[in-house]
């Protein structure tokens, strides 16, 4: 039998690297255009969303394919709570949007957490399409086309109208909830989430009641899935249904398996990765009549068939293999 | 008797027009090892699982420290004092000895909403989870990764996880399953050891422990007892010679 061993403590030196990055992060806003600090700003915010699914995925071993419904569900509660003539205040209004993703997961979690594997995997969707068509066929709530937020909400402090000030925000989000999910990650309820991922039925001989566990996970994922989507919309300008759709959810799985499930850490490496493979793939030139950048999903698609087969866990478990074998080579050495 | 904690009386179990269990009774006192042996296929491993929780039964009734428990869920069962250990090992694999026995051990005092203070640092679940790690002999092999320690020692592992939720009545599904002779007797001197405490039903097919430790036994062929009584009275039974015991017991 084959014991799949999680990285869940990372190697010092990963977690040097992983200082250096965050590092880089902050410093980066001074050596890059505009443009590309937008670009930025929106991988971390989706790195958020990355460790939200994570939680489910990596950690309690819940493969969610409707994670994006709460996403959008805090976005779409930006664009109502956002008045026509003027900014809606920041502090309140992102409790209230985060409070509306985690009230809508702790419902929908009610009833798909009594499910297990491949039927958790379709009701998760179902209850995704769900909202999607609640919002895509409603004009009142938008329609199709979606809604415009015509001011970033106001954060009173500073100016999120200000691209810097968002950047610096939206990386003190990313940074808070990372430490707060590796905290979580060793505290007695997040091994309990982990005993679940490995052993279910062990767990409930134990005496653990597993549905709380796994709904409590749920609807903290979902909150946090909100916190993204609010950034998320607050950074556009606008919502639409997409936000919500089968692809946002299923981007975001894809994002955790490339990067390393179970750690967090892998979780926004691989959210970074995956949309600069976007658009390195969406960039590619015309090759006589062959137009290799429209077929970036073909790329991406083999990428990841590479890295599930190669490094199944991951490119940080790439990294941490690479660093500890370095780190035994140093110690044979002395 | 007021030291009996688990007394099932009548369980039945149908699986469409089979009965894999029928119309079984048994009591477990404080401080005895009642076995269950009988052939492959007699119903004692279904029998283990109506007592667990793990199925519910079609007829009959369990009572468990003098209350109804009949049709509670294992959850239930094991916050209200029974604990089980799996014919088959039934552990965490990828974590080490003392994750899997600290997490059992956090089971009883579950700590809901510490969500930012790290699972190590709770003492009285360290203790618990250290004495039953103690107990079980496994003091040795604490850090090393469950899926690499060998089949006894897993095992053991099984029992340490078992008695780190403090049960007072203990189901033990064939503990001795593919050990070897060592290893057997480093469990029958565990199970010695533990006995005092506990109410425990052992279901087990070694028959030399099995009459080392049982101060009473119930023969089950086919869904039914067909004798209950002390270790003396079942070595004379004629019935249970010709049905089961046969050669075995006596080479």
């Amino acid at each position: 039998m084959s014991i799949k061993t999680h990285l869940e403590i990372l190697p010092g030196s990963l977690r040097i690297v992983l200082g250096a990055g965050f590092v880089a992060l902050a410093l980066f806003p001074f050596v890059a255009t505009d443009f590309y600090a937008q670009m930025v700003a929106r991988m971390m915010i989706l790195g958020i969303f990355a460790m939200s699914v994570d939680l489910l995925l990596g950690v309690t071993g819940l493969v969610s394919l409707g994670h994006a419904a709460y996403f959008g569900i805090a976005g779409y509660a930006l664009a109502f709570l956002s008045p026509q003539d003027g900014p809606v205040n920041l502090w309140w209004s992102l409790p209230a949007a985060v409070g509306a993703s985690a009230l809508a997961a702790l419902v929908i979690g009610f009833f798909v957490v009594r499910t297990k594997g491949i039927y958790f995997i379709m009701v998760t969707m179902a209850f995704a399409q769900m909202v999607y068509y609640l919002f895509f066929d409603n004009k009142a709530l938008g329609g199709s086309d979606g809604i415009y937020i015509n001011f970033k909400p106001d954060a009173v402090a500073f100016d999120l109208g200000n691209k810097l000030a968002f950047y610096y925000f939206t990386l003190a989000m990313l940074l808070a909830v990372y430490v707060f999910l590796r905290r979580l990650l060793f505290s007695p309820f997040g091994r309990v989430l982990a005993g679940i991922r490995v052993n279910e039925h062990r767990m409930r001989a134990l005496g653990y009641g597993t549905f709380g566990y796994k709904l409590a996970a749920f609807t903290l994922a979902g909150a946090l899935a909100g916190l993204a989507g609010y950034l998320g919309a607050a950074q556009t300008g606008f919502v639409n249904p997409e936000l919500m759709g089968f692809h946002m959810s299923a981007h975001a799985i894809m994002m955790v398996i490339l990067g390393g499930m179970g750690n967090f850490a892998g979780a926004i490496v691989g959210a970074f990765t995956f949309e600069w493979l976007l658009h390195f793939f969406q960039d590619l030139p015309q090759i006589g009549s062959f137009n290799a950048g429209k077929h970036w999903q073909l790329w991406i698609g083999l990428f990841i068939v590479l890295v599930v087969t190669f490094a199944s866990r991951g490119l940080l478990g790439v990294a941490a293999r690479l660093v500890t074998r370095k780190d035994s080579a140093q110690g044979s050495a002395e | 008797m007021s030291d009996v904690l688990l007394a099932a009386s009548n369980l039945t179990k149908r699986f469409g027009g089979l009965a894999a269990v029928d119309d079984v009774s048994i009591d477990l006192q404080l401080g005895r090892i009642h076995a269950v042996i009988g052939p492959n296929g007699a119903g004692k491993s279904t029998l283990t699982n109506l007592l667990s929780g793990d199925l519910p039964p079609t007829r009959g009734r369990v009572m468990l420290n003098g209350a109804d428990a009949t049709g509670r869920n294992p959850e239930q069962l094991s916050r209200a004092g029974l604990g089980r250990s799996y014919q088959k090992t039934n552990i965490f694999l990828p974590f080490t000895v003392w994750e899997n026995v600290r997490l059992a051990a956090q089971s009883r005092e579950p700590h809901l909403l510490a969500w930012l203070k790290l699972a190590n640092n709770f003492r009285s679940i360290n203790e618990n989870a250290e004495r039953a790690i103690e107990l079980a002999g496994l003091a040795q092999r604490r850090n090393a990764v469950a899926g690499t320690i060998s089949h006894g020692e897993q095992r053991q592992l099984e029992i340490a996880m078992t008695l780190a939720t403090a049960p007072r009545v203990l189901l033990l599904d064939e503990p001795l399953a593919g050990m070897g002779s060592a290893e057997a007797e480093r469990m029958v001197q565990l199970l010695l050891k533990i006995k005092p405490g506990h109410a425990i039903m052992l279901v087990e097919h070694d028959m030399d422990a099995v009459f080392a430790l049982a101060d009473r036994l119930t023969v089950m062929v086919n869904g039914k007892v067909i004798a209950s009584g002390t270790p003396v009275d079942i070595r004379a039974d004629a019935g249970v010679q010709a049905a089961y015991l046969g050669e075995t017991a006596y080479e």
